[in-house]
């Protein structure tokens, strides 16, 4: 076999570290976004009212499930409608460690992930059959099981039933923080070590191989990749970031119910998705503010427009179904592709 | 020293045939798509399947590729049978393919793509590439560097960082075979590689075929329509018809093989 010599072969500069765009080459600019969009975290919740850093914090819980959501459709390739019901269990988790066995909030964040991989891989290995649409179906009817299995009466001892179970926010312990910020920090920070693992997750072997399987299952078996260890790990993995949401966001709510998880909420997690865009790390904040803030948005719009007519509330609606067909037009890849495209639009190669 | 270990190798490789495909046979219900095929390819041979259209060629290489189970018969590989190999274990034991109508990973770079062929051999998983343990840049690295070499020796340079659904059919079908060497196989499997090219294309697809088996000591199994390209690259012919054998030889003998033109051309009575 002639070796060649590839310290001495040109290997042409990745036009994605080369680029230039708006005068700053691409790297640059990625690393200003990540900088403003840190600092941003970092000040917010000292400068808005405790209602909006609550609000925040949900924002932040919404955009670690939707990347676990991320991960299985837009990296993988496998749909689900079934995620509110890892979300759910990650919330119960968290909710039942704390009330019935007093274990300090902290500590439950890890085992919601844990238990969610468990059943996100056990879940994976059935799905293994199904495709494209079979998989949504049979993900929605964990959807729509898992509110009455948290209601069914002989389980009511340990999930409290229709009533479900009261927590309360861990107390901050630095005093310069109240309750609130506190959390919000705590969220930020699993946020951060969650969405860092899923970027070096994806930029590896690994992610090329959960990306081999989306693009073309039979290729990516005779490449040699075990496309039902991938795919059943990466169904883990997806539900062990939703699970670790639940978890958070049941100390965000102070409180879980069998109402809270149902299947809207993996519409919700679905919209978030496609609004970010699949298969984007970064997506995951906007799909996380897109889903707390623009029905929020609808309903001071209608607010605005019509007073305080009781009859304009069936308009709110409506104004959100023009923002999410508005944002799908405009935006047919989401966000993030609409940032890829307007990237291979104007930006012009460096030297 | 090296003289005659390279001969004792070359005597030892033409006691043992590196694949042997002895009477397979496969069924789809009652459709009879291969009906006990037989013949063995050689150690640094370019072998040529030939068979006009629905002959069992693709399914053989599917056989070989474990997409599908014979019915019976078996499949050796470097002596050991390949029917209880996992299908995603063929790459490691040294079987690469193309595919008849390419099956590229279409929104990732050509860089990824050939990468991604070099998937058995890299081992990394879940745990350390989300935490970026450091043996994981390592290997990384070398299988960037594998890639490379692959990328240049393919002249692919300029669209290493192209994604691959926005490159003309050609230049994909290149990316394929890159793809499948960055597996390093012993054996190559090659499903009508020269479907869709032109003339010229044709022609360099030749060289490079007899290139990559003397470069890189890579066993061919070459399945193709285009006769002119068997007939010049092959060491050896074999042509099936209806999911049989009907001919073996060099490819002059295999030409003038009644059979083979009665298949080909149809019968006059």
């Amino acid at each position: 076999m002639t070796s060649i010599d590839t310290k001495s072969m040109a290997i042409p500069a990745n036009p994605a570290t080369t680029s230039v765009l708006f005068g700053v080459k691409l790297p640059t600019l990625k690393l200003a976004v990540t900088i403003i969009g840190v600092a941003l975290a970092l000040i917010l919740p000292f400068s808005v009212e405790s209602f909006t850093v609550f609000q925040l914090t949900q924002v932040l819980v919404y955009a670690i499930a939707v990347l676990g959501l991320n991960l299985l459709t837009g990296f993988n390739g496998q749909f689900s409608l079934g995620h509110s019901a890892f979300y759910a269990l990650g919330a119960y988790t968290a909710a039942i460690m704390v009330d019935r066995y007093e274990i300090a909030f902290y500590w439950t964040i890890l085992p919601a992930g844990v238990i969610c991989f468990i059943g996100g891989f056990l879940f994976g290995l059935p799905a293994l059959r199904l495709e494209g649409l079979f998989l949504a179906l049979a993900t929605f009817a964990l959807a729509v099981a898992t509110p009455q299995l948290l209601r069914y009466e002989h389980f009511e001892g340990f999930t409290g039933g229709v009533q479900g179970i009261d927590l309360f926010k861990p107390e901050s312990p630095v005093g310069a923080l109240g309750d609130d910020q506190w959390l919000y920090f705590v969220v930020l920070v699993c946020g951060v070590v969650l969405l860092v693992g899923a970027r070096n997750l994806t930029q590896g072997r690994t992610g090329r191989a959960m990306m081999a399987i989306r693009d073309n299952p039979l290729a990516a078996r005779t490449m040699g990749i075990n496309t039902s260890l991938y795919k059943s790990v990466t169904f883990g993995v997806s539900g062990a970031y939703t699970g670790i949401a639940g978890a958070l966001g049941a100390a965000v709510a102070e409180f879980v119910a069998p109402d809270s998880f149902t299947f809207f909420l993996s519409v919700w997690l679905l919209v978030g998705m496609v609004i970010g865009g699949l298969g984007s790390i970064p997506a995951a904040i906007v799909g996380g503010l897109f889903i707390l803030y623009v029905p929020n948005i609808s309903e001071a719009l209608i607010a605005q427009f019509f007073g305080d007519d009781p009859s304009a509330k069936a308009l709110i609606g409506v104004a959100f179904g023009c923002f999410l067909i508005f944002a799908v037009y405009v935006m047919p890849n989401g966000l993030a592709g609409f940032v890829r495209w307007f990237v291979v639009r104007y930006a012009r190669p460096g030297v | 020293m090296n003289q005659v270990s390279a001969n004792a190798s070359e005597a030892s490789s033409s006691a043992q045939p590196l694949l042997q495909v002895s009477d397979v046979a496969v069924h789809f219900g009652g459709i009879i798509a291969l009906d006990g095929v037989s013949f063995d390819v050689q150690q640094g041979a370019i072998l040529g399947l030939i068979g006009p259209n629905g002959a069992g060629k693709t399914t053989l290489f599917n056989c070989l590729s474990r997409l599908y189970i014979p019915n019976s018969g078996d499949i050796r590989f470097a002596g050991e049978t390949i029917l209880n190999v996992a299908p995603h274990k063929i790459a490691d034991i040294g079987i690469g393919r193309t595919f008849q109508n390419l099956a590229l990973f279409s929104t990732m770079s050509v860089l990824d793509n050939v990468m991604i062929g070099g998937h058995s051999q890299s081992s990394s998983d879940f745990l350390s590439n989300a935490l970026r343990l450091p043996w994981v840049k390592t290997e990384e690295d070398r299988l960037a560097e594998t890639s490379w070499e692959l990328i240049e020796y393919m002249d692919l340079m300029d669209e290493a960082y192209t994604r691959v659904a926005d490159l003309p059919f050609g230049t994909q079908k290149r990316v394929e075979l890159a793809r499948a060497l960055a597996s390093k196989p012993k054996l190559l499997l090659l499903d009508e590689p020269a479907g869709g090219l032109n003339h010229d294309e044709v022609e360099d697809l030749g060289d490079l075929m007899k290139q990559i088996r003397d470069d890189r000591g890579i066993t061919v199994l070459l399945v193709e329509h285009h006769m002119s390209l068997v007939m010049a690259v092959s060491d050896h012919v074999v042509a099936i018809d209806f999911g049989r054998k009907i001919g073996e030889g060099t490819p002059s003998e295999v030409q003038q093989n009644p059979e083979v033109i009665r298949a080909y051309l149809g019968t006059s009575d």
